[in-house]
């Protein structure tokens, strides 16, 4: 396992207040959820790929966006792991992690020039110091 | 003064290995009160007790130290020396200075330095140390069986069977408890009646056995050896000695409403009615909640009909009292409510059932006569799918079901799975599990036997949710090793439903002080070690009470029980352990505290009268501590504020005293 993915997942664990390690393993969550079929990772895989910090394939994944957060699975489960909080968190890696595609707040003094607006440098470092 | 021996064992080299036994013995000749020392390489061997006993003769020695293992393994052995050679063995102190000292050293300068110290510590106890004599008790020699399930009626057969007087109470009409409603029994298929119903009559004609049926215990005082029980017999409203159990009543009976707990409640029965055919006692009872009669005085049939004039309804509740000499819990379990697991639509579908609901259905002696047909229509079912772990194994977070695996249902799943695919091969039955869990004699093989040669469908995977949709049930499920979600339209869905312990439990092990766990189980003594005993001594505990259970388990732990109580019974007088609480009573400022920490319930608070200045009396609150129930916890030793309760053996001052000598 990756040290970074460990980070990242980490992370989720910390944002999203689940216990992955709490899985038994008997798809409960996977049965219940009505959003199944559409699905590329079904929520018992979302669990066990957090677990085992394989974020990547999630972030990227359709999945993301089928669950329907109507919390079946969290109702459901037997020992209390509430998947759709650990979908919740991914998208929200996804969202913050949009940011890497923009500027670098470090190179942003590299491109200041003379006619460069003074509000513009300072909501630049606004935006993507965040 | 005490004249103290002290005697280093080297234990072969398990202590002289990693302490210098001449050293220690050489260090504690000059301790206070030690008058001789010395070591030996085999203290506890007949050699070794020689030393000891020639020495308690040669130096007129009042108390003994004696640097071994641990007091677990030769406290008693000592004693035993030190008695033979005319000393109180409650003189004797062991210093552990091999499994708390050499066996966790390896450098023997640290381990004879340690060894000193505990050596040390010892002798400053002993020099507190003063002769302690146990009591005596008598022992009453019958036995009270709680419960009269399989676990009852095995370890009261066996009690009986030994000689001593047992009694059965039982909370319903009959005893046979659970397995009465069983239709075959895993992994040998044999019918749970051909192999009960024979007991229960064993239990019936034996002469050291009474059965109190539809009765409860209501009130325990006294301790081991010496119990005082209440026992409430509920009124039946028929005399038990005069009914023969023809049944005229039960048939004639106009009031036939009566939801059928024998059944399940899946049919109904008479107000007045015998539970099951081979019923033991085989006497009629009227349920007083549906007897016309006796709710509003228009019917009286069943007292016309009755050609023996058994029927009484007048009968009242009768409080029975009777002293035992020990006590066995085998209150037995329950499956759990489906109230909260609304996703398999119990409570919307007849045909959605639980695992006993089928064993009736299955039953010849059940609302179908043993064919398998939906409550809801009578149809035979074609799909059936079976759900394991319903409500066990649920994390304490999860606000519903159980913790614990209920260790029966892979089991009586695998069995209902392979009958009904014998009985009906046109039926397609599923079985949806998260683990099989089949360790046992024969059951590993028995579930395999369901898979390959009647070919049950054995799905990896939970059933998410079932929807009553026309007659069908439309269960969706996940299969997680083809990583599917399966769709399954089926006829009866059968949930597995944990089991937990019978609710009487509970006010039970308050009445016998006994401890339970956080889901009501009975603790037992030991968890390894003293499976059958609870804490509380006196009390044995049997079946699924204690944890969840087979049948072949169940019996197991029966007869284990029984033999603890014949041992106990066997006994004429009780030796106490002498190292219990004890009170000043001049000190004591009547608080309550230690009565209210005991687990035992052994201090009782007396009104005492006491010699006040000037010849005048004053009577004082008091705590007194009952030496036969004391187990010398101590728990009330540090509850007391004013320092009046202390522990022989280990008093404050003993126990300071060895403090002391360690931080010197």
């Amino acid at each position: 396992m990756h040290k970074d993915n460990n980070a990242v997942r980490d992370e989720i664990i910390r944002r999203s207040g689940v216990n992955p390690r709490k899985c038994m393993r008997c798809g409960k969550c996977s049965a219940t959820c009505p959003a199944y079929d559409e699905m590329e990772f079904h929520p018992h895989q979302f669990v066990y790929m957090v677990e085992s910090g394989d974020i990547e394939p999630l972030m990227n994944s359709k999945s993301l966006y089928q669950c329907l957060t109507c919390f079946a699975c969290v109702d459901r489960c037997p020992r209390g792991v509430e998947p759709a909080k650990l979908v919740e968190a991914v998208r929200l890696e996804v969202i913050r992690k949009q940011g890497a595609n923009h500027l670098k707040a470090d190179d942003i003094p590299a491109l200041v020039t003379e006619e460069l607006p003074q509000q513009a440098i300072v909501s630049a470092f606004r935006k993507y110091t965040k | 003064m005490q004249r103290i021996g002290v005697f280093v064992c080297w234990c072969g080299s398990n202590i002289a290995g990693t302490v210098d036994v001449e050293a220690v013995s050489e260090a504690l000749k000059s301790e206070p009160g030690v008058v001789f020392s010395t070591n030996y390489q085999y203290m506890c061997s007949q050699a070794g007790q020689d030393i000891i006993k020639n020495a308690i003769a040669e130096h007129k020695l009042t108390g003994i130290v004696v640097c071994s293992c641990s007091p677990r393994m030769h406290e008693a052995t000592f004693r035993k020396t030190a008695a033979a050679a005319g000393l109180n063995p409650y003189m004797v102190e062991i210093a552990n200075i091999r499994e708390q000292c050499s066996w966790i050293h390896k450098d023997m300068a640290t381990g004879t330095e340690k060894a000193i110290i505990l050596g040390k510590a010892a002798v400053a106890k002993v020099n507190l140390n003063a002769p302690l004599t146990p009591g005596e008790s008598p022992v009453t020699k019958r036995a009270l069986v709680i419960g009269g399930g399989i676990a009852g009626i095995q370890t009261a057969l066996d009690i009986a069977d030994a000689g001593f007087p047992v009694d059965i109470v039982e909370t319903k009409p009959t005893i046979g408890g659970k397995m009465a409603q069983l239709d075959k029994t895993f992994p040998t298929l044999d019918c749970a009646a051909c192999i009960l119903t024979p007991k229960m009559v064993d239990v019936a004609q034996h002469e050291n056995i009474r059965i109190f049926s539809y009765s409860e215990v209501v009130e325990v005082g006294g301790f081991v050896g010496n119990f005082d029980v209440k026992i409430k017999k509920k009124a039946r409203y028929v005399k038990e000695d005069v009914c023969t159990g023809c049944g005229i009543c039960t048939e004639k009976c106009p009031m036939k409403k009566a939801p059928n707990e024998f059944n399940m409640g899946m049919d109904n029965r008479p107000a007045v009615y015998i539970p099951f055919a081979q019923a033991v006692p085989k006497v009629a009872t009227i349920d007083p909640n549906y007897c016309n009669m006796l709710k509003n005085g228009k019917c009286g049939l069943c007292a016309k009909v009755c050609t023996a004039g058994a029927i009484d309804y007048t009968q009242k509740d009768e409080i029975i009292e009777e002293k035992y000499g020990a006590i066995v819990a085998a209150t037995g379990f329950n499956p759990i409510s489906m109230d909260k697991f609304d996703e398999y639509a119990y409570n919307q579908s007849k045909d959605v059932i639980t695992s006993l609901e089928f064993e009736r259905l299955t039953n010849a002696a059940g609302p179908t006569a043993g064919k398998l047909l939906r409550p809801s229509d009578g149809e035979h079912p074609h799909t059936i799918v079976f759900v394991q772990c319903v409500g066990s194994r649920c994390a304490a977070c999860a606000e519903k079901g159980k913790e614990y695996c209920s260790k029966i249902c892979c089991m009586y799943t695998a069995k209902h799975a392979m009958l009904t695919r014998d009985k009906y091969p046109d039926t397609d039955v599923y079985v949806f599990y998260i683990d099989v869990r089949t360790p046992g004699k024969s059951f590993d093989e028995f579930y395999r036997r369901a898979v390959e040669e009647y070919g049950v469908h054995y799905i990896k995977g939970m059933v998410g949710k079932v929807s009553p949709e026309g007659n069908k049930l439309m269960v969706q499920a996940s299969d997680l090793l083809a990583n599917k979600q399966l769709h399954i339209e089926a006829d009866l869905v059968v949930l597995a439903a944990a089991i937990e312990p019978d609710k009487s439990a509970r006010p039970l092990a308050t009445m016998l002080t006994a401890s339970m766990d956080t889901n009501d189980f009975f603790t037992e003594a030991h968890p390894k070690l003293r499976p059958v005993e609870s804490p509380t001594a006196g009390v044995f505990l049997s079946g699924t009470c204690q944890g969840p259970k087979d049948i072949p388990e169940t019996v197991s732990q029966a007869s284990a029980a029984a033999a603890k109580v014949i041992g106990l019974l066997a006994k004429d007088k009780l030796t106490g352990n002498p190292c219990v609480a004890h009170s000043d009573e001049l000190m004591c400022n009547g608080c309550s505290s230690c009565e209210r920490v005991c687990p035992y319930g052994a201090i009782t608070y007396v009104d005492k009268e006491f010699r006040m200045p000037d010849r005048t009396t004053a009577i004082r609150r008091v705590a007194s501590v009952n030496t036969a129930v004391c187990q010398g916890c101590g728990a009330c030793t540090v509850a007391c504020p004013s320092g009046a309760m202390d522990l022989n053996g280990f008093k404050n001052a003993q126990i300071m005293a060895e403090v002391d000598a360690i931080c010197k």
